[in-house]
């Protein structure tokens, strides 16, 4: 059967509910729809439960006086200042938290994950039980038992646990000295900022010059000799204008130094020794995803075990370990906040907590904690986008 | 002497034994414990923590503990005080639940884990049938076991649920629920309809940025503002629905992973059978994706089972709660140490074997799409 090309048609066009242009519109219109009204209902059951209970909506509170106080603060803070100034204290006190325990967990992990994968049978089993008993007991856990069962029993000021003549560790929290900065001391930091600058272009000068004539620098060492050197010599021109304040048992308590509260111990240990057991296995996993071909030709190559590791193994290594160890550190952050159970004051135990039952402005206050911690895991993740984007294999 | 003149003919010369250093108990210990002097001084290293370490848990654990007594009086041998944990047991296990109710909690928790079992013994048939039944079917036969009120059975308010049973309520309703609210987000954050994606975008990556903490605290003193006038519902409730939006969040993107490792050639052969869109997934796509991502559900789960323990801060008495609320009895004042052992104990059995599930199904599904 043979048809004439001309009098074909176009085949019918199917009827407007079945076209995937318009049925895709119709179905975002409806969802969007739904979502909307969903929203304003909520809106509109908020105002009107708030005007019920006569609560006054938006952020005027920040400016009232808080009238309460907080054990530990880096910024100003007394019982006159106002719920403003609560949260700063808040959110100082959980960035303090999770930037130290980042610090301490990756080198926890790094330990524990190298453990692992040591040829010492001894060792490697050591840091498996380590890994699988920690990761596998909830952190709210292991913060009680730091807190309740182990700080609970260090002994009263009196008896403190001394270490050096300068640390002490008792039931009012961890004593340690603390620096005073006398005048001259800028000079070492502005000494020190001639150093990173000078190591920069250092670096920079020696890597040029290795690929250009193939001859290597010891950057490594000049550059820690003009790190530690050049403050040093400004600290010995200057005549040491540094000295510390030692802790003193005064009465019932210490005076003076560095004070850290049980509180920020107990949550500090736990949010570390935790996130050590997931950043060890993260370690573990990127340094296993690297070839063994690839040890074996640095190897065949005349490099050293050394080198190898660090030129060859480990910038492979961190490719596929830095994208999971970023959200390890955005996990410790966000775990930060169960130092509400524990009353360290940090950001939702001072703001979510203290002033949300003072202020009784729940809407505001959660939306400005969620709005935070939103902040800060979103910082984090583009900028862990942009370093994938940078470290990404790129292939010929 | 004779031996260096004895002749062999080619091919029959004994094999020489190896030396004794190399084999056996003293060459394992050569090869793995002091193949070198660094092995060697981390090998001492090792054996002085664990001196330092095991003799005074084991003696305080085993041999020193009291098993046996009714009260505080019959501890007295300076090691755990396992009296106490035995005490409270059944309080651990069911909270303020009534005692005379207990059986409820019972019959529905040999339910649930006989479908369990049944599911993970590989031989067992009616895998389906039995998966329906626990998804579907059995949450509406254990509220009505937990909560009562109909047939028969006396109403116990959910301010009575705690303990063990309240975490295992939790994790699992937080999980069974999340599983399907994941799956309509994973395919939303795929779509190719602008609106849709960027709705489902923005819930994922709002819940996964903030911290489920703060998520509880909005559950406990926000929804009752967002509800109408008179509208009430109970603080388990609403802890359940913040844990489930929570862990949807997380599930939606353990579940694009398996959707993203399906190769488009499966879409494609669908869309040329002349599959619409929800035959493609439900027939094609998801059978796989979801087969892919059983360990990132396991794994989920876990993280979820051990954020459970969060409850305790917006005043649920769950596992860790009530464990923590004993230990500040003054009958029993001082023996927090062995409450917070025992509920480690506990939650690392639960979480050890599922993790160990989970890497033995892992292994198992490696059936092909692994590039």
């Amino acid at each position: 059967m043979q048809t004439d090309p001309s009098k074909m048609t176009a085949p019918a066009k199917p009827p407007i509910w079945n076209d995937p242009v318009y049925r895709g519109i119709f179905f975002q219109v409806l969802v969007l729809g739904a979502v909307v009204l969903f929203g304003l209902s909520i809106f509109d059951n908020t105002t009107a439960n708030l005007e019920r209970q006569g609560i006054a909506s938006g952020f005027g509170f920040m400016e009232s006086t808080a009238g309460f106080g907080i054990i530990t603060h880096l910024v100003e803070y007394s019982e006159e200042s106002s719920y403003g100034r609560a949260f700063l204290v808040g959110l100082f006190n959980t960035l303090l938290v999770s930037l130290i325990g980042i610090v301490l967990a990756t080198v926890l992990g790094l330990l524990v994950g190298v453990a692992r994968l040591s040829k010492n049978w001894l060792i490697s089993k050591m840091a498996t039980i380590y890994i699988e008993v920690i990761r596998n007991i909830p952190l709210l856990l292991q913060i009680f038992f730091w807190y309740f069962a182990v700080l609970r029993s260090v002994p009263a000021p009196r008896d403190s646990v001394v270490l050096a003549d300068a640390f002490f560790l008792n039931n009012r929290g961890l004593y340690s000295p603390a620096p005073i900065f006398e005048s001259g001391f800028s000079a070492i930091l502005i000494a020190l900022l001639v150093g990173i600058v000078t190591v920069f272009f250092l670096s920079r000068w020696a890597r040029r010059r290795q690929e250009a004539t193939g001859q290597p620098f010891h950057t490594v060492y000049v550059s820690l000799a003009i790190l530690i050197g050049l403050p040093l010599l400004a600290a010995l021109g200057t005549g040491m204008p540094l000295s510390w304040e030692y802790p003193e048992l005064k009465g019932f308590n210490f005076v003076g130094g560095l004070v850290m509260i049980p509180e920020f111990v107990a949550l500090l240990l736990a949010l570390s020794i935790y996130t050590a057991a997931f950043i060890a296995e993260i370690v573990r996993a990127g340094i296993q995803a690297v070839n063994h071909g690839q040890t074996e030709a640095a190897y065949s190559l005349g490099i050293r075990p050394g080198v190898t590791l660090r030129l060859v193994i480990l910038p492979q290594a961190l490719r596929v370990i830095i994208p999971p160890l970023t959200s390890q550190y955005l996990n410790l952050a966000k775990n930060s906040s169960l130092a509400a159970a524990i009353a360290y004051p940090d950001l939702v135990s001072v703001f979510a907590g203290t002033v949300l039952n003072q202020t009784g402005q729940a809407v505001e206050v959660i939306a400005i904690t969620m709005a935070v911690y939103l902040t800060l895991s979103l910082t984090i993740s583009l900028f862990m986008n942009w370093y994938n984007d940078k470290m990404a294999l790129v292939e010929r | 002497m004779n031996d260096t003149t004895q002749r062999y003919a080619p091919g029959e010369h004994p094999d020489m034994a190896p030396p004794a250093t190399a084999v056996g108990a003293i060459g394992w210990m050569r090869q793995n414990l002091f193949s070198s002097p660094l092995n060697v001084a981390l090998t001492l290293i090792g054996l002085y923590l664990l001196w330092l370490t095991v003799p005074p848990v084991v003696d305080w654990v085993f041999l020193n503990a009291d098993w046996v007594g009714t009260d505080r009086e019959t501890c007295t041998s300076g090691g755990a005080c396992w009296v106490f944990i035995n005490m409270r047991l059944d309080q651990f296990m069911y909270g303020f639940y009534p005692s005379e109710q207990r059986w409820r909690v019972d019959i529905a928790f040999v339910i649930f884990a006989s479908c369990i079992v049944w599911l993970l013994i590989p031989r067992l048939p009616a895998k389906n049938k039995v998966g329906i039944f626990a998804l579907f079917i059995y949450p509406i036969i254990a509220f009505f076991l937990l909560s009562g009120g109909s047939f028969g059975l006396e109403h116990v308010e959910t301010p009575k649920w705690g303990g063990l049973m309240l975490t295992l309520v939790i994790a699992v309703v937080g999980i069974v629920a999340s599983l399907p609210i994941g799956v309509v987000l994973a395919l939303g954050r795929r779509s190719n309809m602008p609106i849709v994606r960027s709705i489902c975008v923005t819930f994922i990556e709002f819940w996964r940025g903030v911290p489920l903490i703060t998520v509880l605290f909005m559950a406990s003193v926000m929804f009752p503002l967002f509800m109408p006038e008179g509208v009430n519902f109970d603080k388990l409730l609403r802890a359940l629905i913040g844990v489930m939006l929570f862990s949807s969040a997380y599930m939606a993107e353990v579940i694009r992973g398996g959707l993203q490792a399906i190769p488009k050639g499966q879409y494609e052969a669908a869309e040329a059978l002349g599959l619409g869109y929800w035959k493609m997934m439900y027939l094609i796509i998801l059978p796989q994706a979801l087969k892919l991502v059983i360990p990132g559900i396991v794994n989920t789960f876990i993280g979820l089972f051990k954020d459970t323990t969060l409850v305790l801060i917006i005043g649920l008495f769950d596992f860790l709660g009530i464990v923590q609320a004993a230990a500040t009895d003054p009958k029993w004042l001082g023996y927090s140490v062995e409450g917070y052992v025992f509920c480690a104990f506990v939650y690392w059995c639960f979480c050890f074997s599922m993790s160990r599930y989970s890497i033995h199904l892992e292994n198992k599904l490696h059936t092909g799409h692994k590039r």
